[in-house]
């Protein structure tokens, strides 16, 4: 980690996750869900947690809030909010971190509302619990931020309940609930998978918004590289429960090393501008990723990798650094660092 | 019951002035339903009966004031006296406030008890699932009546020890149901959400869950009305009801041994039940329909 902080972009950290891991105890056994995911994220900046689905990104928020679904728990690690070690926290403690310190914005916005309460209701709570204030002054307060997230007419919004909205309204009173608090760390779940293109647009725009006027941190969960691209400063590349490939955005998109990364971005559609007959089929990485049962000691990837060596399935490479802020844990990469 | 009637009917500033969609529809489809419409104007008329009569009349069921078993028109008695020369008119409109009474104690007792154990189980799963819903079977595999009898034998046969036995056998269905609501919510984004925020469980549960979980409930409360009226009168039919307290079950009881002489002394109040019984059904079953979206296309 030591190589990380001598960047000189990357300032102090807000959120520090060091060597966490999770697993889930069944019937079967223990099945590891996360093995020793690192990394940082500082005030104001985005970092994308990048992969398919199964590989942990969710686990990875969930943790960090402490609500991993049962049987999970976490193994060992730390969960750093400044300085301070959420991983020990007790259960009401960590009650008071959600929703006031860090919040988390989910990928359907038309079931993560209550349908039974208004509107007003549900950003009131935050407020009422966290910050004690009385029903009028949160009704105030409950105004003003879905203003600042842009809902017209907030007035009488407020009062409306969450079916009589749109999908991108929905998740803006989403986002206004998570902000509600004021959050040091905004934990995004896919915030714009469930939305088109157009709100897509809206929402990365109102959330950068956000994040430039109070400077929040902004951990984005997603497997859609323009995602990626638009909103983070740097990226963090999941497979398997582990981190592969961890830079800034422009570097991993550049010049991704990682098999995986390459793969990921290869998988992009191009938008060709004359588009001909013989142009090539996209790309796929065969296979897909392993349950978590049949993780083996060696690199989770090697079984789809096409560069595979015998090292590979004995050993999970360390991170090598392979440019000014790109680590990889491939074995490709030993000589390189 | 206060606690889950009141999340229950009243979410925190919404008032009744503007409902849930999902309120509004259900009581749109409830009005176009005649047989639910009918079921309520009968229970309410009996209800009305049932409150108003003894306020208005000044009579008591258990004197004697026609000869015995004096028929149905006569002089003495509207419909009829029984075996002992008691109305059974003035019998028929006091002992409906014992039994709807008993009827609604023992409804709200067992909606309470089975919204408990269920949303606990539902709630929280594994071990504490395991052991409520053991219990559950439990109480599911006595015999209920049996078991209501011993209750009541137990303690002495009041108004109020009826009811809780009554309550105390009947909840098992309750419970289910109300697991079972809580086990798909409890796993729906907006659970999440809520606990993202840094809400407790119990708030999780009672002002989160239940109000998502209100409508199967109300319907399954309401049929356990009529559940709750005929145990009252099976339990008076038997001898086991307050005998200073005059019910339509324990009329026909009473009068069980003369039914060939004085038919009326018994059918009466048989049809007081059946009418009573039938009321709470018709609504509960609108209700359902009302509430359960799949039916929704037919009304």
């Amino acid at each position: 980690m030591s190589g990380m902080n001598s960047v000189a972009a990357a300032p102090e950290p807000l959120l520090r996750v060091d060597r966490l891991s999770v697993e889930f105890a069944g019937r079967k056994g223990v099945a590891p869900v996360l093995n020793d995911v690192s990394f940082e994220v500082a005030a104001g900046e985005t970092v994308c947690l990048v992969g398919e689905s199964g590989c942990g990104k969710s686990m990875t928020a969930l943790a960090i809030m402490r609500l991993i679904p049962e049987p999970g728990r976490i193994n060992t690690g730390v969960i750093q909010l400044r300085g301070a070690d959420l991983a020990k926290y007790s259960v009401p403690e960590m009650r008071r971190i959600r929703g006031n310190k860090i919040s988390m914005i989910f990928q359907e916005p038309m079931t993560a509302l209550n349908p039974v309460y208004t509107v007003g209701d549900q950003i009131c709570e935050p407020l009422r619990l966290h910050q004690g204030l009385s029903r009028e002054e949160a009704r105030t307060r409950a105004i003003d931020i879905l203003r600042s997230v842009e809902i017209p007419a907030p007035e009488r919004r407020i009062d409306e309940y969450p079916h009589q909205l749109s999908g991108g309204m929905r998740q803006r009173v989403m986002i206004a609930m998570a902000l509600a608090c004021d959050p040091d760390v905004l934990i995004a779940d896919e915030p714009t998978t469930a939305l088109d293109v157009t709100v897509q647009a809206q929402i990365f725009d109102l959330l950068r918004a956000q994040q430039q006027r109070r400077g929040t941190a902004i951990v984005m969960i997603t497997h859609d590289m323009g995602a990626v691209s638009e909103m983070s400063d740097r990226v963090v590349v999941m497979y398997g429960g582990r981190v592969v490939e961890e830079g800034l955005t422009s570097e991993i998109l550049e010049s991704p090393k990682h098999p995986y990364t390459v793969g990921l971005i290869a998988c992009l559609p191009e938008l060709d501008p004359a588009p001909s007959l013989d142009r090539p089929d996209l790309p796929e990485i065969p296979g897909v990723v392993p349950s978590v049962w049949q993780r083996g000691v060696g690199c989770p990837f090697a079984d789809r990798c096409t560069r595979v060596m015998p090292k590979c399935r004995q050993d999970f490479p360390p991170a090598f650094q392979t440019g000014p802020t790109q680590k990889v844990s491939c074995w490709l990469y030993e000589e390189q660092s | 019951m206060t606690q889950s009637t009141v999340a229950a009917t009243a979410p925190p500033a919404a008032p009744a002035v503007k409902p849930p969609g999902q309120w509004r529809e259900a009581l749109r489809i409830f009005c176009r339903n005649p047989s639910a419409v009918f079921g309520f104007f009968l229970l309410l008329a009996i209800v009305a009966i049932a409150v108003l009569g003894p306020m208005l009349m000044e009579a008591d069921p258990f004197e004697l004031v026609a000869p015995p078993m004096d028929p149905p028109g006569s002089e003495f008695a509207i419909l009829g006296s029984d075996y002992l020369g008691r109305d059974v008119l003035t019998g028929l409109i006091f002992g409906g406030r014992a039994t709807l009474l008993v009827g609604v104690v023992a409804a709200l007792l067992s909606v309470f008890i089975g919204v408990v154990v269920g949303a606990l189980a539902g709630y929280y799963g594994g071990w504490v699932d395991e052991a409520l819903m053991r219990i559950t079977e439990f109480f599911q595999v006595l015999p209920a009546l049996l078991f209501a009898m011993v209750l009541v034998t137990l303690f002495s046969p009041t108004l109020w020890t009826i009811s809780i036995a009554i309550g105390v056998v009947s909840w098992t269905g309750t419970a289910r149901l109300a697991r079972g609501e809580f086990l798909r919510l409890k796993q729906l984004d907006y659970i999440l959400a809520e606990r993202v925020i840094g809400a407790s469980s119990g708030r999780i549960i009672w002002k989160v869950i239940l109000p998502n979980a209100v409508a199967p409930l109300i319907v399954s409360a309401t049929l356990a009305v009529g559940t709750a009226i005929l145990f009252e009168a099976g339990l008076s039919f038997l001898g086991l009801g307050d005998p200073n307290m005059m019910s339509w079950g324990l009329m026909i009881g009473n009068s069980r041994p003369y039914i060939l002489t004085a038919w009326w002394a018994v059918t009466l109040p048989g049809v007081a039940i059946f009418l009573t019984v039938l009321a709470v059904s018709l609504i509960g079953d609108g209700l359902n329909d009302a509430f359960n979206p799949r039916l929704r296309e037919r009304a």
